[in-house]
């Protein structure tokens, strides 16, 4: 019986949206995962603030914890500035936390499995960063990239390495993401596969199939606990690389 | 929650009259505002302790990897454009590298940076 651990991220048109030359753009099932992420927290979040009770029940409760969860990541890395950016934040770590956990459901599909996906969030945080450091700060934006206290000799190599250093941002942003997310369901998927081998090799297979099985079993609760994570680390680092937009060269 | 056990003490007694009940609003406005107040040094350092060691770990690496693959790209493109090959891929791998050991050590907080 064979398995193939990379089927489960292969992209399948869903029905055509539009021509643009001769590319036709399609809608996914990566993008119907996306839609589905965005009901979810939408109804989420209305459904835990229609009420709005001075005594919070469960979902308003939960969506409570959410705002406050993101609000002090972002006072805690960005200070209070950094509050202006909390839709912005709050909406990449709801996304990306809704997304990896749907994708942790069997036969689903893990749309941040894709490193398109995670380079163009990562990318949009970049942006931002830039285009809100110059309107901000002007020139004076360049500041991070001058360390203070820097002998003048060896100020130009600095200077190189620091740009290069800001420069890998959105890859290492993106990269961490997605490998994550690839590397725990590959694993998962290929320990799965071992107990239908094992499985099918009589009375000792079974025995031996109990443990690939305790194996996927443990593997998944790693998986949730990294798919939390890695909202967590990825809305984070949003927060650090706003904050250099916020306060450059300090 | 915390907060229902907190105020559990509170439920006890019975509200007498109007005057006990504003009494207790009070007090309950009163440390709610004590709990919710934010921290005064919103500008202090960025925590550097992630919450788990597996994230931790995998933070460093691609860290290095970014920085090697950006000084890489940068010099490979630069060769290609001026025709300087291999002098562009050389000189920027090694700076690729020192970037990436530097984002290594700014994500381990080794280095206390710019006052992030």
């Amino acid at each position: 019986m064979a398995v193939d651990p990379i089927h489960q991220f292969q992209i399948i048109d869903l029905f055509p949206v539009a021509k643009i030359g001769n590319t036709e753009i399609a809608f996914t099932n990566s993008a119907a995962y996306m839609v589905a992420a965005v009901v979810i927290i939408t109804a989420f979040l209305l459904g835990g603030t229609a009420k709005r009770s001075l005594v919070p029940g469960r979902v308003q409760s939960t969506a409570e914890l959410t705002y406050e969860f993101v609000a002090n990541t972002i006072k805690s890395t960005a200070g209070t500035e950094g509050m202006r950016f909390f839709p912005f934040v709050f909406a990449l770590f709801t996304f990306i936390l809704t997304v990896n956990i749907v994708g942790l459901i069997p036969y689903a599909f893990t749309v941040t499995t894709h490193i398109i996906i995670t380079a163009t969030l990562a990318m949009s945080v970049f942006l931002t960063v830039l285009v809100y450091g110059f309107w901000k700060h002007g020139l004076h934006f360049f500041n991070l990239f001058v360390p203070k206290g820097i002998p003048i000799y060896i100020l130009p190599l600095i200077v190189f390495i620091e740009v290069l250093s800001f420069l890998s941002r959105p890859i290492s942003h993106s990269v961490r993401l997605f490998a994550n997310m690839l590397a725990g369901h590959i694993t998962l998927k290929v320990f799965a596969s071992f107990i239908t081998l094992l499985g099918s090799a009589g009375i000792i297979g079974m025995a031996g199939a109990t443990l690939p099985l305790a194996m996927v079993v443990a593997l998944t609760a790693l998986e949730l606990l990294v798919a939390f994570l890695q909202a967590y680390v990825f809305a984070i680092l949003t927060c650090i690389y706003l904050n250099d937009a916020i306060h450059p060269g300090h | 929650m915390a907060d229902g056990t907190r105020g559990k003490d509170d439920r006890n007694d019975p509200p007498d009259d109007e005057a006990a009940l504003s009494a207790r609003l009070q007090r309950l406005g009163n440390r709610l505002a004590q709990a919710n107040r934010p921290p005064e040094d919103d500008t202090g350092p960025r925590q550097t302790g992630d919450p788990s060691a597996i994230a931790r770990g995998f933070r460093l690496s691609t860290e290095l990897v970014a920085g090697v693959l950006v000084g890489a790209l940068i010099g490979w493109l630069l060769d290609r454009w001026l025709g300087i090959s291999p002098w562009g891929l050389i000189v920027f791998l090694l700076l690729g590298f020192a970037a990436g050991v530097l984002n290594v050590m700014r994500a381990a907080g080794v280095v206390r940076d710019r006052q992030l």
